[in-house]
């Protein structure tokens, strides 16, 4: 599957290692300093609650941690290139709330209701309008959440989610879903994207229209 | 009723609420067909009971300490319960573990066989 880093051999590795020198080259030195010094101050304040208590020597030890994870166990760079916007992540986490609570009553009632009427399901296939790996991570990992769906498989590189949606009753339930799945999308990056990110969700949905298979 | 009595009425309606939906997906984990519909069981009404229990935990002991605990717990239910969910459907789809009877549209199978085609 696209998306996939198969261990190849050495040659794979070397080619993927170069791609990292190059990029790493490109990013201006200030922001990865940015970057680093917001992993070390979460990954204090995670190990502060930990311990359950914000003393200095938890504060210093959390640091000693938190230099020790980043040198030992460094991950690709996933570069924060958006803005908070707090008005529009207040407005996303209330959604979430809701819909969480929707969802899983839904799921609920689907798992309680009597008599033993089939289950009908779907995989839907939804391409994401802003294609960077951070925003498909993190549609991805709300999406398993949120609105009665699931995800069985992520296209990296044609920046498809496949989602499972659970009781479906017709053909509006799937348009229903993928529309859902989308404004999603949409929400999450009014509350963290980049000016030009927003661009492309708020811009008329002509890409929407190209998705793989369709409606059924 | 005093302050505390409505409190304790709300840790008493979290706590129940949060077992009900605890338990609700378990039977769905029951009754569900195959893997993909049980994983949407374990997801979705599981992290939202134990997001109830944990708030009400926080009510009921109210100190600064543990509610950090508590927050933390929450927003790492909510942060690994859907990559494993993730994990666990994918490797269900690629073993054939899925229910094909009780799918009305796969347009992941419909991608595959598009994609193998021009081999």
């Amino acid at each position: 599957m696209t998306g996939d880093v198969r261990p190849d051999g050495p040659a794979v590795s070397r080619r993927v290692g170069a791609g990292w020198r190059a990029l790493r080259r490109r990013l201006p030195q200030r922001r990865r300093w940015r970057d680093h010094l917001f992993t070390v101050g979460w990954l204090v304040a995670v190990w502060s609650l930990l311990w359950g208590e914000f003393t200095w020597g938890n504060l210093l030890g959390g640091a000693v941690v938190a230099v020790v994870i980043l040198v030992f166990l460094p991950l690709p760079r996933v570069t924060f290139g958006g803005r908070l916007r707090p008005l529009a992540l207040a407005e996303f986490v209330g959604r979430f709330v809701a819909e969480l609570v929707v969802a899983s009553v839904h799921v609920g009632w689907v798992a309680v209701r009597p008599g033993r009427s089939r289950l009908r399901n779907a995989i839907i296939a939804v391409r994401l309008r802003v294609r960077t790996d951070l925003n498909l991570a993190l549609t991805a990992e709300v999406l398993s959440l949120v609105p009665g769906t699931l995800i069985v498989e992520a296209d990296r590189a044609a920046g498809t989610l496949y989602v499972h949606v659970l009781d479906v009753r017709g053909a509006e339930d799937l348009t229903r879903s993928r529309d859902r799945v989308l404004a999603l999308e949409a929400r999450l990056v009014r509350s963290v994207g980049s000016d030009a990110e927003l661009r492309m969700v708020s811009a008329p949905t002509t890409t929407t229209t190209t998705e793989p298979g369709g409606s059924p | 009723m005093t302050g505390g009595d409505v409190l304790d009425v709300l840790v008493g309606v979290c706590l129940v609420l949060g077992g009900l939906l605890s338990l609700v997906a378990g039977i769905g984990l029951v009754r569900f067909p195959d893997v993909l519909s049980r994983t949407h069981a374990a997801t979705k009404p599981q992290v939202l009971g134990v997001l109830l229990i944990l708030l009400a935990l926080a009510v009921s002991m109210r100190n600064g300490a543990d509610l950090a605990t508590l927050v933390l717990i929450g927003g790492f239910q909510l942060g690994t319960a859907p990559l494993a969910a993730q994990m666990i459907g994918r490797a269900a789809y690629r073993t054939g573990r899925v229910h094909q009877e009780s799918l009305v549209v796969d347009e992941l199978a419909e991608h595959k066989a598009g994609a193998d085609r021009p081999d």
